[in-house]
Parts: C-alpha cells; structure tokens; sequence
C-alpha cells in the first residue's frame, strides 16, 4: 500500500496511508442492506448521514420516512471499495435511487480501514 | 357542521405545499411528533384495556387479524383484473391498503369524540394488529410461494419490531400497567395536549399530501378511482364486521376507518425493501394523494352511516 507523509505543525512526521472513500448516496430504506453488505466484505466501519436533495428520482426533500435519503461513508482498501461498490451496483441499482463516487484519501492508522 | 381544527390544519399545509411556500416541519420534530402520538393512543386505550377479559377479546382480536389478511387479497385482484398492473406493483399496493394509516385512526378518534359517539377503549389494539398483515400478505402476492420462508420471516420481524407496533403496544401495556391513578402525572402532557400535537402533525401531512397531488398526474385515472373506491367499499367491509363483533357505533365505525385507510409510513418502508420492482411513484401518490385526503376530509361520516345504517 503506498503511503503520503505530511509534516505537522510541531515538526513531527505524520504517515498518512492512501485509502479509497467510497460514497454512496442512497434512499433511507438501504441502511441497514449497506451496513450488511459492508460488513460481509469486512469493512466493519461506516459513517451515516441524512442528506436530501434532487436528480433521476425528482426531488427528495426528506420530509418524512416514506423520501428520506442517506449518505454512506466506508474508508478502506481500493479492493474492498470496488467489491462493495460491485455488490452494491449488482443487487439494487435497478430499483433504487442510488449514486456512487470514490476517492483517494489519506488516513492515520491505516490497519483500521485494510 | 363543525369545523374541525385537525382538517383545517392539514388544509393550510395543502395550501402551503401547492402554493410552494418554503414551509417544513424539521425531520426531528416531525419524529418526535410521531411517536408521542403512538405514545399517546398506545396509553390511552391501554388504561381501560385491563377491565376487559381475554375470553371477550381474543375472538375479536383473531377477527381483526383476519380482515388484515383478506382485506389486501380483495386489493389484489381489483388491481390486477381491472386495473392490469404489474404483480410487484398490484401486490405491493395491495400491502398499502391492507395495513392501516395510524394518523387517520388518530383523527377518526377525535371525530367520534367530538360527536360523543360512545366506544370501546381498546381501540388502538386494532391499530397495531392491522399494521403487519396486510404487509406480510402483501410480500406473499408479490413473491408467490417461491420467494423462500427466510424473506417474509424477516419483513415480519421487521414490521412487529417497527417503531408503530412497539410504541402503540408499549404504550397500551404501560397504559394498562399504570391504570387510571398511575397515568394521572403524565396525563396533561399524553391526553391534554394530545390535539394540539395532531394539528401540527396534520400541517405537515398537508404539505406531504400537496406534493404527492402532483404525482398523481402520471399514474393514472384507474389509480384515482381505485384510491376512492376502495376506502368506501373497505370501510362497508370494516363497519360490517364491527358490527358481527358488537362494537359500539364508535368501535364499529373505527374499525370500519381503518379497514377504508392506508398505511404510508409502515407499508411503503417495507415494500420497498421487499419488493424492489414495485414503482413507489404509484403507490404514494394514491394512498396519500388520494386516500388520504379522502377519508380525512369525507370518510368519517360515511362509515358512520354505514354503521348506523347496519346497527339499526
């Protein structure tokens, strides 16, 4: 895995190892199927917030249960982002609203997020 | 006729919506809201529920169930033989008018208070029996014998662990537990504010509705009248078998509201998960543009009659 170093303030070097963010913007009603999905592939962290917004769906204000969207975060190895964004484009991109985007990014501690 | 604070809160969120006012209740609030309402009908129906013996209630508990399951059956083949539409769609629809809409059972309430019409306590005990069968028949429709066991085991899990059947259940067995003494301290706050908290849970069920009104262009004139039709023959459906179980007029005519309702909150979470394919663009906009609306603003005398029509 390659990394990036990038002094601190106080001087001292700090390793920043190179992992992949995989986004996923998704109707509320996939939580917890993200949430399995992440964890079958052993990515055992995530980050969820509520989002609204628009696009292909029409607008989703999230004003009650029935058009709340999420956002969903897993920071991990760029093969762990292409499995899960593969399992995820497989099994519900046909009927749900759903957007994917990855980046790079560079983290602390890396053996969290392998 | 009486004007009704509720109807005329939902009216203005209506207005609000179609004239494209910026008006939102937050997400939280709107929350917190619905489960203090949940909170509020689960203990008010469970502080008489105690005086009633379970040999008097299981039969009628066995009946409501069943009018959960047969009830989104009859759904099925009307949307299927007349209306032609997809087995995920027609099935998935189906699950919305089998279950029932917590908030019209709310204002129905309310309704038959204001009237004085007398009824039983235990009222909402139908509430949380109905919510799951029509959801879990719902699946079957759509999946047939073939989707597996392990999938509608977990939609059912799913539905009874459900912030509606947990709360409307918690709140009748704490209800029950407290007794009329024991829920005095907390009465002002569940029973005497009560109203108050349903108007502005209507504001925002307004501006829902007013968006979903647009939707309604695109699923058609079969759905329109099938979002009307049903709620007046279902609710027939409903007041008859209050009637076979010697409800009250009030009793019956509750049953007979949440045989007419549809679920919007429950049903649609569910289907959506297990039922992908069905098209939630036909599903919402007739059960909260049409339905909805329908039996808030004109159902509740109409199942009164039918009551008092069968009763007499």
């Amino acid at each position: 895995m390659d990394t990036m170093s990038t002094d601190t303030k106080q001087g001292g070097a700090m390793h920043w190892h190179v992992r992949k963010l995989l986004t996923v913007i998704a109707e509320a009603a996939l939580e917890r199927k993200l949430i399995e999905e992440s964890l079958a592939l052993g990515i055992g962290g995530y980050t969820i917030s509520e989002v609204r917004g628009g696009g292909a769906h029409g607008v989703r204000a999230g004003e009650w249960e029935g058009e709340r969207s999420i956002e969903f975060k897993v920071l991990c190895d760029a093969d762990a982002a292409d499995r899960l964004a593969g399992a995820i484009m497989e099994r519900y991109s046909r009927h749900f609203a759903l957007v994917l985007y990855t980046t790079d990014v560079g983290v602390l501690r890396s053996e969290k997020f392998s | 006729m009486t004007l009704d604070p509720v109807i005329l809160f939902f009216l203005l969120g209506l207005v609000a919506r179609l004239l494209k006012s910026d008006l939102r209740l937050p997400e939280p609030i709107y929350e917190a809201l619905s489960v203090y309402l949940l909170l509020a009908l689960g203990l008010k129906g469970g502080i008489e529920l105690a005086r009633y013996p379970l040999s008097q209630l299981a039969p009628q508990i066995a009946a409501v169930v069943a009018l959960g399951c047969v009830l989104p059956l009859l759904a099925f083949m009307v949307l299927r033989g007349v209306g032609r539409l997809q087995r995920a769609d027609a099935a998935s629809i189906a699950a919305h008018y089998g279950s029932v809409s917590v908030v019209t059972f709310a204002a129905a309430m309310t309704w038959i208070e204001v009237r004085g019409i007398p009824s039983e306590a235990y009222l909402p005990l139908f509430v949380a029996l109905l919510e799951a069968p029509g959801i879990i028949v719902g699946v079957l429709l759509a999946r047939g014998a073939s989707g597996g066991a392990t999938r509608w085991v977990g939609v059912l899990r799913e539905v009874v662990t459900g912030k509606s059947v947990i709360l409307l259940i918690g709140g009748l067995a704490i209800g029950a537990a407290l007794g009329p003494t024991g829920v005095k301290p907390i009465a002002p706050w569940f029973f005497d504010l009560f109203k108050g908290a349903l108007t502005l849970f209507m504001l925002e069920l307004g501006l829902v509705t007013g968006r979903q009104i647009g939707a309604l262009r695109t699923s058609g004139a079969f759905l329109v009248v099938f979002g009307v039709a049903t709620p007046l023959a279902f609710g027939l459906i409903g007041a008859a078998l209050g009637t076979l179980m010697g409800l009250s007029a009030g009793g019956a005519t509750i049953l007979a509201v949440l045989a007419a309702s549809a679920s919007y909150i429950a049903a649609p979470a569910a289907m959506r998960v297990a039922v992908p394919e069905a098209n939630p663009g036909l599903s919402l906009p007739v059960v909260l543009g049409v339905t909805f609306p329908f039996n808030l603003l004109l159902g509740f005398p109409v199942y009164h009659a039918y009551v008092t029509w069968l009763q007499a």
